[in-house]
């Protein structure tokens, strides 16, 4: 008998196109490569310089979702784009695609929005691919077994020419979580909990696989919740194997396989999920049971605290007292003391239809607090459609929150949606850098539930308190 | 690319620790299409203030890091977004190199395909690293060492195969078109 494989190995071996050696780096397939506007335009440059094609359009897929504008006036209305560049590279990458022959759900296609949404929407996102994007949130589609990873412009130019990289195989990493999440704790708060236990560069070198009973338990889009901020630890990739909630989520989506295919497609990720007996090369244990809904403090992802619990005091730790400068938060107070003038709920992380739900839920009949700014943003059209439908729009606009169309908006504030400086936004994205969501902006990360929870106070607010009566 | 053998030069110190891309250079500066000119926005937000004049107090608008060429940076360096702007930022403004007891994978890799070094050192080099900021320091590719005034060389792991391409200008690009073969061994076997 074969020796017992991690379902990352599995993956890994069966898209060696030239093994590892001594001197080199392993040559590696890839079956499904995204791509958009910010850091692609380099890339065809190089192609075009090169007189180069690219090789496997039906492999490749473009849409654009970094620096596209929200405001409906914008996206269909024929309003002009607030920032320039940001037209102008919507414009290339529309350029890029037509003289490329790449497929583009461009600004106004129905099938729009973020790139690690629409890629599971659409049932391009299969378990056993390789999966690669300039973005390192690429990490999102690991939730269906597939081995999915952020790269950088050089390599979306070597995918584009090639369908391959070159890469060293990485270790893996096993983060066990135990029991069951509680009511009002979410796979945002779990993965809160995860980063901040293996710190922000725990997982470097690594691939997670995320098992356990939890995991099992939860939904597609809860799982993907989980994958995207696998690179918040360090890790390029996060792996869950698939099952059939997995099979469930993908039966007929528009381009997953159908008839027979399908059967041989789901014998074959049957397959996928780790040997009885194989090795992680490290590994983490959670009590999921044990875990509260989870609220950023510092600068960066892995500085977190339950929503109960104050800030710790580290006073004399650098990294620590630099971040409370810039925060304007104080060691030892409770976290729950935090004022907020921005809510977001939106992103790769949180942006799909049950985070909506979920912050609708919260919100529903209440009013967002005067002097705070809400601003909903869905992952994709195809999530405005369906939350619209549900009529979750309503329950926005009704508390004060503002309905945009979709895109990557706040988290990251390319297309102009920012957070002022000194402002505080409780924000349901996966980066609470200096900066990140506008110069100055501070940044405290959370579920939509707790999000939607400290619109209505606020302040930093416990989600159980609204959820519970 | 061109070819790197060995790089001499002052070191400008950044203590901190986690120092992640978007403060390298913040999200607001990648609407552009081409690589050029991104250094004028390296660590934009920490080297200019709201009205766009430098600060006097942060170390790159300081006249000893002029001309330096080595960044040594505090643990955990090129953590977060996958922006290959930040090595394009870096370079543009001059530096050839970035020291680390720890550097994040992406900007790692990154890095290695525009020809800036990641060099990982251990923690006694990296202490006496920031204690002597604008030390002049030796980097030789050639036998992966790193040589601090009046000390021995001392080593530090790259990767074969990025040394060869970095020493001889290799790009990986080309490397990549030369297994057209194998790729498309590889497609039919798959029936792809």
């Amino acid at each position: 008998m074969s020796q017992p494989k991690t379902m990352f190995e599995k993956v890994w071996q069966a898209h060696e196109v030239v093994p590892e050696t001594a001197d080199t780096p392993a040559v590696i397939f890839i079956d499904l490569h995204l791509t958009h506007e910010v850091t692609s335009p380099q890339a065809f440059s190089v192609l075009r310089e090169r007189g180069l094609k690219v090789r496997r359009p039906d492999l490749t897929l473009a849409t654009m979702d970094h620096a596209t504008p929200t405001r409906t006036e914008q996206v269909f209305g024929g309003a002009p784009i607030t920032i320039e560049s940001a037209a102008k590279q919507i414009r290339q990458l529309e350029k890029n695609c037509a003289e490329f022959g790449v497929e583009l759900l461009g600004l106004q296609d129905e099938r729009r929005g973020i790139v690690h949404i629409i890629g599971p929407e659409l049932g391009v996102t299969q378990p056993g691919k390789t999966i690669v994007c300039g973005d390192s949130h690429t990490s999102t589609h690991g939730a269906f077994g597939a081995l999915a990873f952020g790269i950088g412009t050089t390599e979306v130019g070597h995918v584009l020419a090639t369908q391959c990289l070159l890469q060293k195989k990485a270790k893996t990493l096993a983060v066990e979580v135990a029991g069951q999440l509680a009511t009002g704790v979410t796979p945002k708060d779990l993965i809160l909990a995860i980063i901040g236990q293996l710190g922000v560069s725990g997982g470097t070198g690594h691939v997670i696989e995320y098992r356990g009973a939890a995991v099992r338990a939860m939904s597609m889009e809860e799982r993907m919740t989980v994958c995207n901020m696998s690179i918040e630890a360090g890790a390029r990739a996060g792996m869950i194997a698939p099952d059939e909630t997995t099979f469930a989520y993908l039966a007929d989506r528009p381009r997953s396989p159908k008839g027979a295919a399908w059967d041989a497609a789901v014998s074959h990720w049957r397959t996928l999920p780790t040997d009885e007996g194989a090795r992680f090369d490290k590994r983490i244990d959670i009590d999921g049971a044990a875990l509260e809904p989870m609220v950023t403090y510092g600068t960066n992802p892995g500085m977190v605290v339950p929503v109960t619990g104050n800030i710790p005091d580290r006073r004399g730790d650098p990294v620590f007292d630099a971040a409370m400068r810039y925060m304007g938060l104080n060691a030892g107070e409770p976290i729950r003391n935090a004022p907020v003038n921005v809510v977001f709920v939106g992103s790769c992380t949180n942006g799909r239809l049950s985070d909506l739900r979920a912050a609708a839920r919260v919100l529903r009949g209440h009013k967002v607090a005067q002097g705070v700014h809400m601003l909903v943003v869905p992952g994709s059209q195809e999530v405005k459609r369906l939350a619209e439908a549900e009529g979750l729009h309503h329950v926005f606009q009704e508390a004060g929150a503002e309905w945009r169309e979709s895109g990557c908006s706040m988290c990251l504030g390319m297309n102009g949606d920012t957070v002022a400086k000194g402002e505080y936004s409780v924000s349901t994205s996966n980066r609470n850098f200096e900066g990140r969501q506008g110069v100055g902006a501070r940044t405290l990360l959370a579920s939509p539930e707790t999000a939607a929870a400290s619109a209505i106070r606020g302040r930093v607010t416990d989600p159980r308190e609204l959820l519970n009566g | 690319m061109n070819p790197i053998t060995s790089i001499r030069s002052r070191t400008v110190v950044m203590p901190s620790t986690n120092i992640d891309t978007d403060q390298i250079i913040p999200g607001r500066f990648l609407t552009t299409t081409t690589k050029e000119g991104l250094g004028q926005q390296l660590f934009a937000d920490w080297r200019y203030d709201a009205n766009g004049a430098p600060r006097a107090d942060f170390i790159l608008n300081t006249p000893a890091a002029q001309g330096c060429r080595i960044l040594v940076a505090g643990r955990n360096v090129g953590c977060g977004s996958s922006r290959e702007h930040a090595p394009w930022a870096l370079l543009d403004y001059g530096f050839q190199a970035v020291i680390s007891t720890e550097i994040a994978d992406i900007f790692r890799n990154n890095s290695l395909k525009n020809g800036l070094l990641p060099i990982v050192v251990d923690a006694a080099t990296h202490a006496w690293l920031i204690a002597n900021p604008g030390a002049e320091i030796s980097i030789d590719l050639q036998t992966a060492t790193l040589t601090l005034p009046g000390q021995a060389p001392v080593g530090f792991p790259i990767d074969p195969f990025a040394r060869y391409c970095l020493m001889n200008g290799v790009d990986e690009l080309g490397f990549l078109l030369s297994k057209n073969a194998a790729i498309e061994a590889y497609e039919a076997r798959r029936g792809a």
